[in-house]
């Protein structure tokens, strides 16, 4: 068991999906139960499912500088900087600290690969289109090389690639760089966008719902995609009340490529581990954004770990029906989705869902509640059998 | 910042016609003469028969190195952290998958999506081997050695046990070979600890460090194997490791980062 670890504080945040830009839009549609699916008019294949788009980034290419890093993938990386005026207060934090004493850890599924999948419809006599002949471009640390130009940070700078468990992951790697003393300060973001690969990826696995997703239905049918942006800063100190990241568990399956561990069993060491390190036992957690994907397998194997793990006084729900399953985004977006419910003292709803599977305890939250919460978790769990909990603590009202 | 210290137990190397690092040290201590097939396939004993038959290319070299490594440092896999890295990941698949994309996505196949992720050699890794612990796949262009290095040190020192690291890239493929080049497959991988012992190959102080990366270079003898990108970014170290020369290896790790690795045989 990993011994305990001093709080992080968490001294900004944001995120932007198909909820909107920025925190006051997550949380209006979390207290409102204003989801962001629509039908697909993404691909230009016709495929039948519904999908949490970001409006507008077609229209919004990166300023002339970037032009090189130009692709659906850092236009809302871009964007999402923008909101909540992210990128002024990281740029003040690296003026304080130095530019060396910052790391940079991204996390990101796909990258930039939606560049390269429209180069491949473009080919020009069977090279890449000019435009897009750019190395950057096709790479998995594309999101990286465009942040670490935008921000100038010069501390570490990588990119975690470990599917839908991305961007949990880099709280992790973040924590330990600051707890070693190689920096004082981590920008963690994570960035996935839609792109063909992802929707008639999971589409030939048969994952995708035809209809907007219904985590812990009894009739659900799979996930909905989604795409998001989400940003957070991790300093030592911060104000009394900035919220704590107050420990973490990465753990694997060992089991298979694309389906969970049929007893759970990486998610529960993920989840014990994220405890130890809090110094926390399963009672003292009052909320739990759970991975919640909506497929038959996953919201089996996790809603028998919450009934078996917590009492009933602990809440669980998915956001998934809000913003759809945002792949290597989901665990920033949902960090900062648990953040806010610790914030406004909500249990968010499980969106779309009609009914609550047998398999569940009675911690499943089907519709949205009012509660204080001091202590949340969030769950990622993605492809290669990667988990990774999260685990929060609320700062001082 | 102070510099982390880490000691190599164990480790594992293959390319087409070099199958393990007594032979690799051999070779780099003369002239590097690469007389295998660009196109040849290991065949890592620790992967069950059928997923040696199917599975991607880059899922075979990483496993291939990364068991040498472990039988090397006598640990057993089930009991390592891990960290992946690799510039470009599985150049093939994302050739083969986005011109299927690009003629008829409804073609894509289930297993070729699931293997395109990033994280499919430590996947398979931690499916062979049973392993829990923690298993990350990290990228970050041409310092994607020096952040895998520096994120297994870490790992080493914030969690105390030994970590394996392993890093690969395959030769580039199709319209790829433009734009992310790659011109033959490599992987190394180490097992890392704090503590040294007798059996240790090498020891290694490491240090992040803000200034433009004026890498250390490598002789041309070696320009075959630097077709490859990993290959690139670690044949320095290696070259000293193997050498067993007591020197200061300097890699690209950021835009304008360097990562400082102090060599000790």
């Amino acid at each position: 068991m990993p011994t305990r670890i001093a709080p992080l504080a968490i001294t900004a945040f944001t995120a932007t999906s198909a909820l909107g830009r920025g925190r006051a839009a997550h949380a209006h549609a979390l207290r409102n139960d204003l989801g962001g699916l629509k039908a697909n008019d993404f691909t230009q294949t016709p495929l039948t499912c519904a999908i949490g788009r970001v409006q507008g980034l077609e229209d919004e290419p990166l300023p002339a500088q970037f032009a090189d890093y130009d692709c659906r993938n850092n236009r809302l990386a871009w964007s999402g900087l923008a909101a909540d005026d992210f990128l002024d207060t990281a740029r003040s934090c690296i003026e304080r600290y130095g530019a060396e004493r910052v790391a940079l850890v991204v996390g990101t599924s796909t990258s930039s690969i939606g560049a390269t999948e429209e180069a491949y419809r473009t080919l020009e006599e069977g090279r890449l289109p000019a435009r897009l002949r750019h190395p950057p471009l096709h790479t998995p640390h594309s999101l990286g090389l465009f942040l670490e130009t935008v921000l100038g940070t010069q501390g570490p700078c990588l990119t975690v690639a470990t599917a839908c468990s991305s961007s949990a992951k880099i709280f992790a790697k973040a924590e330990r760089m600051i707890r070693l003393g190689i920096v004082d300060a981590a920008i963690v973001a994570g960035v996935d966008t839609l792109c063909d690969s992802v929707l008639f990826g999971f589409n030939a696995l048969e994952l995708v719902s035809a209809e907007p997703c219904r985590p812990f239905d009894p009739a659900r049918t799979g996930i909905s995609i989604g795409e998001a942006a989400g940003f957070a800063l991790l300093e030592r100190e911060g104000a009394a009340q900035a919220p704590q990241l107050i420990g973490y568990g990465e753990s694997s399956d060992a089991y298979h490529m694309s389906t969970p561990h049929p007893e759970g069993l990486g998610a529960r060491l993920a989840l014990a581990d994220a405890l130890a390190r809090a110094g926390l036992a399963p009672g003292d957690v009052d909320y739990i954004n759970l991975h919640g994907t909506a497929t038959i397998k996953n919201d089996e194997v996790e809603a028998a770990l919450v009934a078996d793990v917590f009492a009933p006084t602990t809440r669980a729900s998915s956001t998934k029906g809000f913003s759809g399953h945002t792949l290597g985004a989901a665990g920033i977006l949902e960090a900062t989705l648990t953040l806010l419910a610790i914030e406004q003292g909500i249990v968010p709803a499980t969106l779309n869902s009609r009914a609550i599977d047998a398999v569940c305890g009675p911690q499943l939250a089907l519709a949205r509640e009012e509660k204080p919460i001091r202590i949340a978790l969030s769950n990622s769990f993605g492809f290669g059998g990667s988990n990774c909990t999260l685990a929060f603590a609320g700062g001082k009202a | 910042m102070d510099r982390l210290m880490v000691h190599i137990e164990g480790i594992g190397f293959w390319v087409p016609g070099i199958a393990d690092w007594p032979a690799a040290k051999h070779a780099l201590n003369g002239e590097i003469a690469l007389t295998g097939d660009v196109g040849a396939k290991p065949s890592p004993a620790i992967l069950p028969p059928t997923e040696r038959r199917r599975a991607p290319e880059s899922v075979l070299i990483a496993a291939e190195a990364a068991g040498q490594a472990c039988a090397m440092a006598a640990r057993d896999p089930a009991t390592l952290a891990c960290v992946f890295t690799s510039t470009h990941g599985d150049l093939a698949l994302t050739d083969a998958m986005c011109a299927t994309l690009a003629s008829d996505p409804r073609e894509l196949s289930p297993t070729r999506f699931h293997n395109s992720v990033h994280n499919a050699p430590s996947g398979y890794w931690t499916v062979a081997t049973h392993c829990h612990a923690s298993a990350t796949a990290i990228s970050a262009w041409h310092g994607s050695f020096a952040a895998g290095l520096l994120e297994a040190a870490i790992e080493v020192h914030a969690e105390r046990n030994p970590v394996l690291l392993v890093a690969y890239d395959i030769a580039a493929r199709g319209p790829l070979v433009e734009v992310a080049p790659s011109t033959l497959p490599f992987a190394l991988a180490f097992v890392l600890s704090a503590e040294s012992s007798a059996s240790s190959h090498a020891s290694l102080r490491i240090r992040h460090d803000a200034r433009a990366a004026n890498a250390t270079g490598v002789p041309a003898t070696f320009a075959t194997l630097l077709g490859n990108p990993m290959a690139a970014q670690a044949l320095p170290l290696l070259l000293a490791i193997a050498q067993g020369r007591t020197t200061e290896v300097i890699m690209e790790s950021g835009k304008d980062t360097a990562l400082l690795v102090e060599v000790a045989p």
